[in-house]
């Protein structure tokens, strides 16, 4: 299923305590995630991305995307928020492992998050992995998963696909 | 064609003769750990597969992140432990009093061993490579598959080789080595790799300063780190592990992305400034930069022998006024240890507050938040924006010995400028 949404834009290196600070971990509701999601970040602060987030805009972010703590937290904050799909140049490893387990799709693009602005709208197929961006009129494409990891995300997650396969 | 360590215990643990970078593979895990901040998302999920437990002596619950329990919601998350482990009847469940920080507490105690596969919800899990395991931090839906099921899915990682030569100079420890490694490569200079240690220099290192090398190399993106069954290794396996193991060795013509080479003997006391562990900096070149409060401990630093490297330098000497310093001991163990062997003792003499072990500040959770406009100087591993408090305050990392002469002159400093 295609999304189509507003790019909410960040830099290199956004690290998990930033999208959720850690004393907000006392919570693991979803909602309470989300009323905080990326409330430690330089970016953006004129308009908070928890109180400015639309269902279905688009997270941006550059290399290295959700380092630091594995804290699947952060993950679950940004989809409880509303963002049905995250793109990077590429992703901390624990992240993406959390991403794809809680069935939030995320695409590794490379240098080609350099050419989305914050605000562009995009046009985005996960199962594709087909970016357009529909201010600039360029498409990009996502890495596909490997293997059996695309099942995973199909299922919706880790849990759904264990439970399938049993 | 040869393996090296990561590459051995993943095939063994996959039941394969042999595995290559970028394969997928499943693994029996020989332990499964989660504490108080990620074990109770873990249980949700692990409820919903409903399955009993693939093994009571496997899983290890740590709550050591907001324990003490620092308010109403916290005694909650270590509640849902604390109630799963004794349902399940738990081994590896540890209670206030007799808790520790997790990383400290598991090697220490023989609970993690050679050979091993490991996974842990906590990214800082990867400190296990240290005893020659493969170990490495994932999410909570993770390990609450892995409770039921006693395995895990990996992507078999490309894997970096860090030779170490020449020998180690008096007052640089493991954190000196591990944050001029990151400086060097960046914080995403090993992402989605194994950094492997080998060389000469190994032979230099204590296991204290293997633990704390090994449990950052998450902090420049990497899957694990790993070192050598030495000598070292052996002698502190000996008398915690009860039971076999099987050591790894990398095979001669064992496959590396590439090499980087560190000279122990060229290495000076560094410090990484705000707000990533990359900006790594020699001490002598920084400055003068005034401090607030100073932390010594964590999963990375909390040891005895980090804490007889702060005793050393603080010995007859007294905190700045202008600063704050607080010791955590990682363990009970090292706790009384330090009692004994009288640290405790200078520490509360030179004006420092030394707190019962708790990941606490590291992560900005407890005991010893900082307001805006605060710097504070820390052995824990991460500095990033926000990382113990206000997002305007800022967090330099260093070793036990600039960390202890920082809290001394009131700015960031080696001991030999004590006095």
């Amino acid at each position: 299923m295609a999304h189509e949404g507003k790019v909410w834009r960040y830099g290199d290196n956004i690290d998990t305590d930033v999208i959720i600070p850690a004393r907000y971990l006392n919570s693991f509701d979803p909602k309470d995630l989300a009323a905080h999601c990326m409330e430690d970040s330089d970016e953006h602060q004129d308009a908070p991305f928890a109180t400015n987030v639309v269902e279905g805009d688009i997270m941006v972010g550059g290399k290295n995307f959700g380092c630091g703590s594995s804290r699947e937290h952060a993950p679950v904050a940004i989809k409880a928020a509303g963002v049905p799909v995250v793109i990077a140049a590429d992703f901390a490893r624990i992240f993406y492992r959390n991403g794809i387990n809680i069935g939030l799709p995320l695409l590794e693009i490379g240098d080609d998050v350099k050419k989305i602005s914050h605000g562009d709208k995009l046009k985005v197929d996960p199962s594709t992995g087909v970016i357009e961006n529909l201010t600039t009129g360029e498409t990009y494409h996502a890495q596909p998963l490997p293997g059996f990891v695309q099942e995973i995300a199909k299922a919706g997650g880790l849990i759904n696909y264990i439970k399938e396969k049993k | 064609m040869g393996m090296n360590m990561t590459e051995k215990i993943l095939a063994q643990h996959a039941g394969l003769e042999s595995v290559v970078p970028g394969q997928l593979i499943t693994c029996k895990l020989d332990m499964v750990l989660a504490n108080d901040v990620t074990a109770p998302p873990a249980i949700k999920e692990f409820a919903k597969i409903g399955r009993p437990v693939f093994d009571n002596t496997k899983i290890a619950l740590v709550p050591d992140h907001f324990t003490p329990n620092k308010d109403i919601k916290a005694a909650g998350l270590a509640k849902t432990v604390r109630d799963f482990a004794k349902e399940n009847k738990i081994k590896n469940y540890f209670e206030v009093g007799r808790v520790g920080i997790e990383h400290v507490i598991l090697p220490e105690k023989g609970i993690v061993a050679p050979g091993m596969c490991i996974i842990g919800a906590d990214s800082h899990t990867c400190t296990y490579g240290a005893v020659n395991a493969f170990s490495t931090g994932v999410g909570s839906t993770d390990l609450g598959v892995a409770m039921a099921t006693g395995e895990a899915w990996f992507k078999v990682p490309k894997t970096i080789k860090v030779e170490l030569i020449g020998k180690k100079p008096k007052n640089i420890c493991g954190k000196d080595v591990i944050l001029t490694l990151i400086g060097k490569i960046g914080v995403d200079g090993a992402l989605y790799q194994s950094l492997e240690f080998a060389g000469e220099g190994v032979a230099e290192l204590t296991m204290t300063d293997r633990l704390t090398i090994a449990n950052m190399a998450i902090e420049a993106g990497g899957k694990n780190g790993i070192f050598p069954y030495d000598k070292v290794a052996e002698e502190y396996v000996k008398g915690r592990v009860d039971y076999d193991f099987t050591p790894v060795e990398a095979d001669p013509d064992a496959q590396y992305e590439k090499v980087i080479t560190i000279n122990l003997s060229e290495l000076t006391p560094v410090v990484a400034f705000p707000h990533l562990p990359e900006n790594t900096h020699p001490v002598s070149e920084i400055g003068e930069i005034k401090i607030d409060q100073v932390i010594i401990g964590s999963c990375t630093n909390g040891r005895f022998e980090d804490l007889e490297q702060a005793a050393e330098v603080f010995n007859g000497h007294k905190v700045h006024p202008d600063v704050r310093c607080i010791i955590i001991p990682g363990s009970q163990k090292v706790y009384m240890d330090a009692i004994h062997a009288g640290f405790v003792d200078i520490f509360v003499e030179a004006g420092c507050a030394v707190s019962t072990p708790t990941c606490g500040p590291c992560l900005g959770a407890h005991m010893g938040i900082m307001t805006a406009g605060e710097k504070a100087v820390s052995t824990t591993n991460r500095n990033f924006r926000g990382r113990m408090g206000h997002v305007d305050s800022e967090v330099y990392l260093a070793g036990p010995y600039v960390a202890a002469a920082s809290a001394i002159l009131g700015r960031i400093a080696v001991p030999e400028e004590v006095e």
